[in-house]
């Protein structure tokens, strides 16, 4: 009768480590696939890629539109007489150009203002008969530096004398609540991928605990033949990890889906402060690690649930 | 039976066990089990037998007393070193314990594969013992497709399959025919004779007869008769 070779070497640790590992046997009956925890896996995946896409969408919003409207001043001439509101813009025009830190500045043609109201006010407001509403003369501004308090009260200031109807607003300020909003929405998105992860970690532990129940007896005869709790949990370990590698796949997929069918219709609106958020090369790359990270995370589980059972054996 | 060499592979010393708040199941335990022996543990049903096994096989720590396994302490030493223990002692369980969903093969290969041997080093010595306990054509059935005498006949080749030091066998014959018990009786003394340490616990008192120079041990309501004090001072025999 031939008996195995006896000789201890690092290669047989190594194999020991991957218990059942290329065997078509398996030591714990796993369903590959089947049953429910790959699909749970799925829908937190899916839930999260769409909550991370979400959040950094709204990041290159801000970014984007911040980055535009930094330096932007609105200078607003609300003189009621037409004629003396276009002799103080030209005047304002003039005293900007003196101002320190002004990169550019541009008066918004009649046309254009007119476009602004015009679907609130119909057209040709100015030359209606009887009826001409005083639209204020707008100054676009741009700043070599963004526009703080100091230095739009600066420009207020130099216009003061030349255009007393002038009032001069940050472009940044208006924006403000709508950042505020933004960053809140941000803050929620980044909140819902840590709860989403924190749910998958939870459905993962239920998941060993109960694969543990139902193999305690299988358990025990591994311990007693000398199987390590490191063996035993890399069993566990390698089985959720396949599971989760497929239901992280599957949610990928679902959430690129949902991603570019709504990206496909935010850039219909042609919005520009919608279509500034873009995912770029680098969110579509940290959208791709969602699911590898799903399934490191649940690996990690599922090895810490077992070795702390495992603790509780002799 | 080989001579018996020096040293000592388990040593009990004063050992008691109880469960829970229990009355102690095992009392005063005393003895020195050496390399290359051959012992019978014999004892009525409630003697204690199966909760001695379980503290030779490392599935039980005491509750009080020492224990030393192949020169070290079992009791101190941190769990982290007791596989390593465990995987020196085969195990035939009263019950079986095989693995439900494993075939007859993979059960008999589990010791080996948690050893970390290569696939291509199992399957020539799993073949072998599946033949010799004439179950070489059983290699792919289940558990629950086999016999009670198929199955104990598949644990008693899980637990030498890996030549251990020292074999434990709780009432390995007792489902097995006659003809049968003679042959796996005949195996442990070929495994005793390579200098592996065998313990058979056993009621039945025609086993003990046909393993001559055995030593016996005998329980009686949790304590370890010796009148002879052959367990504690074996006495040395010529090779």
């Amino acid at each position: 009768m031939s008996m195995p070779p006896t000789k201890s070497s690092r290669r047989r640790r190594a194999r020991a480590r991957r218990l059942f590992a290329g065997t078509d046997a398996e030591l714990v009956p796993q369903g590959h696939m089947s049953g429910p925890m790959p699909w749970v896996i799925a829908i937190m995946v899916a839930l999260t890629a769409i909550a991370l896409a979400t959040g950094l969408a709204l990041g290159n919003t801000v970014t984007a539109v911040t980055a535009e409207i930094e330096g932007g001043v609105t200078v607003q001439l609300v003189e009621p007489r037409p004629d003396v509101r276009q002799q103080e813009a030209a005047r304002a025009l003039d005293a900007l150009r003196i101002v320190p830190g002004v990169a550019s500045m541009r008066l918004v043609p009649q046309e254009e203002l007119d476009a602004l109201v015009a679907p609130w006010l119909g057209g040709g407001i100015e030359t209606a008969a009887g009826a001409g509403i005083p639209v204020p003369a707008l100054i676009d501004v741009r700043l070599q530096h963004a526009a703080t308090q100091d230095r739009v009260a600066a420009i207020q200031r130099s216009l003061a004398r030349v255009a007393p109807s002038a009032r001069v607003d940050a472009q940044s300020a208006w924006l403000k609540p709508v950042f505020d909003a933004i960053v809140s929405l941000q803050w929620l998105a980044i909140a819902l991928v840590a709860l989403l992860a924190a749910a998958l970690a939870a459905a993962v532990l239920l998941a060993a605990r109960s694969a543990l129940g139902t193999n305690h007896e299988t358990i025990e005869i591994v311990h007693l033949l000398g199987g390590t709790d490191a063996q035993i949990a890399r069993v566990f370990q390698r089985a959720i990890g396949f599971d989760a590698a497929g239901g992280g796949a599957i949610g990928l997929a679902l959430a690129l889906a949902v991603i570019l069918s709504l990206g496909r219709r935010f850039s219909g609106l042609g919005a520009g402060m919608v279509s500034s958020g873009a995912l770029i090369w680098t969110d579509w790359l940290l959208l791709a690690l969602v699911p590898l990270l799903a399934t490191g995370l649940a690996m990690m589980t599922a090895r810490l649930t077992v070795m702390h059972a495992l603790r509780k054996m002799l | 039976m080989s001579s018996r060499p020096d040293g000592e592979i388990i040593h009990f010393d004063n050992v008691g066990l109880r469960y829970d708040h229990d009355r102690e199941v095992l009392s005063d335990l005393s003895f020195t089990l050496f390399p290359g022996t051959f012992y019978f543990l014999t004892g009525a049903s409630g003697a204690g037998k199966t909760s001695l096994l379980r503290l030779l096989y490392l599935a039980q720590r005491p509750s009080r007393g020492v224990i030393r396994m192949f020169g070290k302490d079992a009791i101190t030493m941190p769990r982290s070193g007791l596989p390593a223990l465990r995987r020196r002692i085969g195990v035939v369980f009263q019950d079986f314990r095989l693995v439900p969903h494993l075939s007859a093969f993979d059960n008999v290969a589990l010791p080996l594969r948690v050893a970390g041997f290569a696939e291509r080093e199992i399957a020539g010595p799993v073949g072998d013992i599946l033949e010799w306990v004439g179950l070489a054509d059983r290699r792919a059935a289940r558990p629950a497709t086999l016999s009670g005498g198929e199955q104990q006949r598949i644990a008693i080749a899980r637990a030498v399959i890996g030549r251990p030091d020292m074999l434990v066998a709780d009432e390995p014959t007792g489902n097995v025919d006659p003809d049968m018990a003679v042959k796996l009786l005949r195996l442990f003394e070929l495994l005793n004779r390579q200098g592996t340490t065998v313990v058979v616990a056993t009621h039945d008192v025609h086993l003990l007869r046909k393993v001559p120079e055995s030593l016996i041990m005998r329980l009686d309501r949790g304590r370890l008769s010796d009148p002879t004090g052959a367990l504690r001072y074996p006495p040395r025999r010529p090779a």
